[in-house]
Formats: structure tokens, C-alpha cells, sequence
């Protein structure tokens, strides 16, 4: 485990506030390019897209710390609020966007879909499951929920990665790739969780 | 099968481009100056223009940047950007269409011989996409009636059908493991529909010959349906008396109608269709109320009297 030990020790000295800082470009860039109308044909679609691919791929990463680290030792447990943290800010600003530039507060016809449109009921799920995993994230919340209450709570994660995915492959026409790998992905990511932890405990990775 | 023909002289070889630039002005005013500025240098921008039409729209064209950057292609790939990218790979000349089925005379044409440039009109039409989104595009083509007349068709021929070019090694998303749909695209319209004086084949767009990404060199384009109806680089026509199978439908029938016509009040399964965002009026636009039939039911309303439009989608 050489280079697991390796990597952590490296990843340990690793700051986590400019992390934080460097996870809200993309917004910032979109956000830069949006005001100069250089997001396209469709900047409203763009903007909506990307931040909510954004906040899947954060999801995904979140989720994917403990089999990583189950399967190679690499332990990015450090990072996880993070990836965490920014899945929720990306997919605020994913349903911000769609409430004021693309649905332009038409709140009955926001209803409408809330309640018709079952990509965006799982969407929206998805989106408020991550809320009081936000709400309780920082250390003060854990060590007030103490931790068996916390972790339980926090296995919402599963199932907004799981939704979030659904969301995805049920907006789009056909069957194209992506949507179809993030699925699969977080598919084997939640399911990881179900197998017997004596299947899953780390193992020695190959060095040579 | 292909059959080889000498390309006609078209009126771009012989008319200096100042000349029939200059006409377009006149025309289409601040549209065609644009196009004659933006229209990508692909090398063989050869003009194709037509007589303006008591069809088109007031409505102003969507810049030619995203009628020609922001497409739905799927045989060149599934995202917007991906038939501007992959299509310069279609060769379109020479190019033949096969007309048969219930006619009188099915032939064989080259391009060139299925219409008279005199018969070229320029119909600035809006264009509704299934998906949510609309441009308006000033198409030159000519009535799809004018080769369905010539072909006769019999007295039992109820339906038509399309079929877009299968080229694997033209079309990436052809080959390959993913391939988003099965091929040929095909696509049908009712006879009386086909014929009807809005239903256009394409071969211009902004004054220059149809881009490939587009559905060059020949596309159907009938403005009251959604956009996948108008099926595009077409090699095939043919007269039914049963309903011909069509893509989308066949994908998924309870999300995609044969019909498809233009209708807020008839929601997509998975969303609204009441309002649509218009490409290219940026980001704080908001959305455009969609219209019945997109705007076109004085003309074709007739067309359905007494049909029931929810069960027919």
C-alpha cells in the first residue's frame, strides 16, 4: 500500500478553503460568458445543462470517496463535504436558473411541471433530499446529531445520486451515452454500499 | 442507386455574386446582409435564391450562426454542435432521389432535375422544435407538390414517405456502438398534407445552397409540425395507401405522434409544449407562447376539421 500511504500523506497537505474557491469557476466562467451572449444559440439550455451536470458530476464524486478508497486505499475522506457541499450549491443554482431565467417565475406553470413531470418531481427530489445534507454539514450539525444519526441521515445521498441520474436519462430523447454512463456509474456506486462489507473491505492494490 | 449526371449550370455561375447579393438585399434587407457577412466559407457557397413568398413570416430570422451551429442531426451525432462539426464529411453530388411507390411515372432523379430554379421561392417560416425550443429560417425551396404532380399518384395513394441517406462512412453516428436510432430516418405525411402549398423541399437556406448540417442537398420542411417531421438530406419518396412508419413514432409512439403538429394544449408525456424558448434572443428573453399548428392554423387548420387532436398527436 506503498503509494495508497503515499498519496494520502501527499493529499494531507492539500488546503481545502482554495479547493472551495476553485469548484465555483465554471459557474463563474458560464456566468461570464452568459452576460457577454456568448453561450450560444441557447445560453438559457447551456447555463441550466451545465450547472446541473456540474452538480451530478460533484455528486458522483462524493459518492465514489468511500469505494475508492475501499478498493485502492486512497482516501479522499477529507474532500467529502466538499464534493458534497458543491453538488447541493451547483444544483441550487441548476433549479435557480430554471425557476427565474428559463421558467421566468411563472409560478403556475412551475406548479404544473412540479407536479406532471416526473423527470422534474425526481429532479426536484433529488435537489431538496441534498438540502439538510448542506444543512447539517459542517461539524457543529455532526457532533450535535452525534454520529450514528448523522451517517443515517446523510445515506440520502445514495438516493439523490440515484434520482439525479433517473432526472438525467428521463429529460432526454432517445437513449444517447452520457446520461446512460452517469446512470450506470452511480447505479454502481449506491450499490457498492450493498454489498457485505467483507466484500468490499480494502485490498492490496498492485504495484508493479 | 446513384446515377451520375453532369451538374446543371445553376444562376450563381453565370450571375456575378455582386449582382445577386445585391438582389437579396433589396429583399430580405438586413437578413440577407447578414448572411452575405456571417455564411460560413465552406468553399462552396454557391448562391440559391428565390422569389420572396406571401408565405413567409414577419417574424425576423434567427442569426444564420445558430439556424446553421445549432442542430438536430442525429446521424451526424446526438448534441447540438455535433452536425456543424461531423456533416462537412456528406458528399452531396451527385445526388439522386428515388420517387415510386403508387405513382404513375416513379423515376429516378438527379437533384437537378427535380425542380426548375424558376420554381425556387424563398418561405421565411418559424420553426418549432419538439424539444422546447423555436428559430424562424429563410429556407429556398419549392412545393413538394410540384414533384408529386409530376409523379401522378394513383387514386389509392392515401400517404407519403421519406427516407433520409444511410452512408455509414459519412455518417459517424452510422457506425459504432451507440447509435441513437435505427436507419434510415423515416418520416410520413398524409397526401393532402404533403401537398399542401406550405410543405416545401429545401435546398437553400440564407440565399446559399443548404449546409450539410442542415440535410443538404434536399430537405422536407412543413412548419406547422415539429421539427423532426421535416426530414432532412431525403433519397426517397414514396406514395402509400398505409400510414408509413416514422422514426420518432417508432421509437416511442405514446411520446411522438405521426401527426405532430404544432399544439400547446397538447403536452410531450415528459413536458409542457405551451411555450418555447426562441434561439438566439440570449439569456433574460423569457419564452414565446407556442402557437396551434406554430402559428400556421389559418392555412392548415382545415386540414384536421373534425379530428380529434389529442388522440391524434
Amino acid at each position: 500500500m506503498a503509494l495508497a500511504d503515499g498519496v494520502n500523506r501527499a493529499m494531507r497537505r492539500v488546503p481545502i478553503g482554495p479547493l472551495y474557491v476553485s469548484a465555483f469557476a465554471p459557474a463563474a466562467w458560464w456566468l461570464w460568458l452568459a452576460v457577454g451572449n456568448r453561450l450560444g444559440a441557447d445560453p438559457v439550455a447551456t447555463l441550466e445543462h451545465s450547472l446541473g451536470l456540474t452538480a451530478l458530476q460533484f455528486l458522483v464524486g462524493a459518492l465514489a470517496v468511500t469505494p475508492l478508497r475501499d478498493v485502492t486505499g486512497v482516501s479522499l475522506l477529507r474532500f467529502r463535504r466538499m464534493l458534497g457541499l458543491m453538488a447541493f450549491w451547483y444544483a441550487a443554482m441548476h433549479v435557480a436558473v430554471w425557476v427565474s431565467l428559463d421558467r421566468q417565475f411563472d409560478w403556475a406553470r412551475i406548479t404544473a411541471d412540479l407536479f406532471k413531470r416526473p423527470y422534474i418531481i425526481v429532479g426536484m427530489a433529488a435537489f431538496l433530499m441534498l438540502l439538510p445534507l448542506a444543512a447539517t454539514s459542517f461539524d457543529a450539525a455532526v457532533r450535535r446529531m452525534g454520529p450514528v444519526a448523522w451517517r443515517r441521515l446523510h445515506r440520502l445521498a445514495y438516493a439523490a445520486g440515484l434520482l439525479a441520474a433517473a432526472h438525467f436519462i428521463w429529460l432526454v430523447k432517445a437513449w444517447p451515452p452520457e446520461p446512460l454512463i452517469y446512470g450506470a456509474v452511480m447505479v454502481a456506486l449506491v450499490g457498492w454500499r450493498l454489498l457485505p462489507r467483507t466484500r468490499r473491505t480494502r485490498r492490496p492494490v498492485a504495484t508493479g | 442507386m446513384l446515377i451520375k449526371t453532369i451538374p446543371r449550370l445553376r444562376p450563381s455561375d453565370v450571375t456575378p455574386r455582386a449582382a445577386w447579393m445585391g438582389r437579396r438585399e433589396m429583399m430580405t434587407g438586413i437578413a440577407g446582409l447578414a448572411a452575405a457577412t456571417l455564411a460560413p466559407g465552406r468553399g462552396r457557397a454557391a448562391g440559391i435564391t428565390g422569389r420572396p413568398s406571401p408565405f413567409s413570416t414577419d417574424d425576423a430570422p434567427t442569426a444564420i450562426e445558430h439556424v446553421t451551429g445549432y442542430n438536430n442531426f442525429y446521424e451526424f451525432g446526438t448534441a447540438k454542435e455535433d452536425p456543424a462539426r461531423n456533416a462537412h464529411t456528406l458528399t452531396t453530388t451527385p445526388w439522386s432521389v428515388v420517387v415510386d411507390g403508387l405513382v404513375a411515372n416513379p423515376g429516378t432523379y438527379a437533384l437537378e432535375d427535380l425542380y426548375s430554379t424558376d420554381s425556387l421561392e424563398e418561405r421565411i417560416y418559424r420553426l418549432r422544435c419538439v424539444e422546447g425550443w423555436s428559430m424562424v429560417i429563410p429556407w429556398v425551396g419549392f412545393p413538394l407538390a410540384e414533384i408529386l404532380d409530376r409523379a401522378d399518384p394513383d387514386a389509392s395513394a392515401k400517404y407519403v414517405a421519406f427516407e433520409t441517406l444511410v452512408r455509414p462512412e459519412e455518417m459517424p453516428a452510422q457506425r459504432g456502438l451507440f447509435q441513437p436510432l435505427d436507419w434510415p430516418y423515416v418520416e410520413g405525411l398524409r397526401l393532402d398534407e404533403a401537398m399542401h402549398p406550405l410543405t416545401i423541399m429545401a435546398v437553400g437556406l440564407y440565399g446559399e445552397e443548404l449546409p450539410n448540417q442542415n440535410g443538404a442537398p434536399l430537405r422536407l420542411v412543413v412548419p406547422w409540425k415539429y421539427g423532426f417531421k421535416s426530414i432532412k438530406s431525403v433519397v426517397r419518396i414514396t406514395l402509400t395507401e398505409e400510414q408509413p412508419p416514422t422514426t420518432w413514432n417508432t421509437l416511442q409512439p405514446r411520446e411522438f405522434g405521426f401527426y405532430s403538429n404544432v399544439n400547446p394544449a397538447v403536452d410531450h408525456p415528459r413536458w409542457s409544449q405551451a411555450d418555447e424558448r426562441v434561439v438566439g434572443e440570449g439569456l433574460l428573453a423569457g419564452r414565446r407562447e407556442t402557437e396551434l399548428f406554430n402559428g400556421y392554423a389559418d392555412e392548415v387548420a382545415g386540414l384536421y376539421a373534425g379530428m380529434d387532436l389529442t388522440k391524434f398527436f
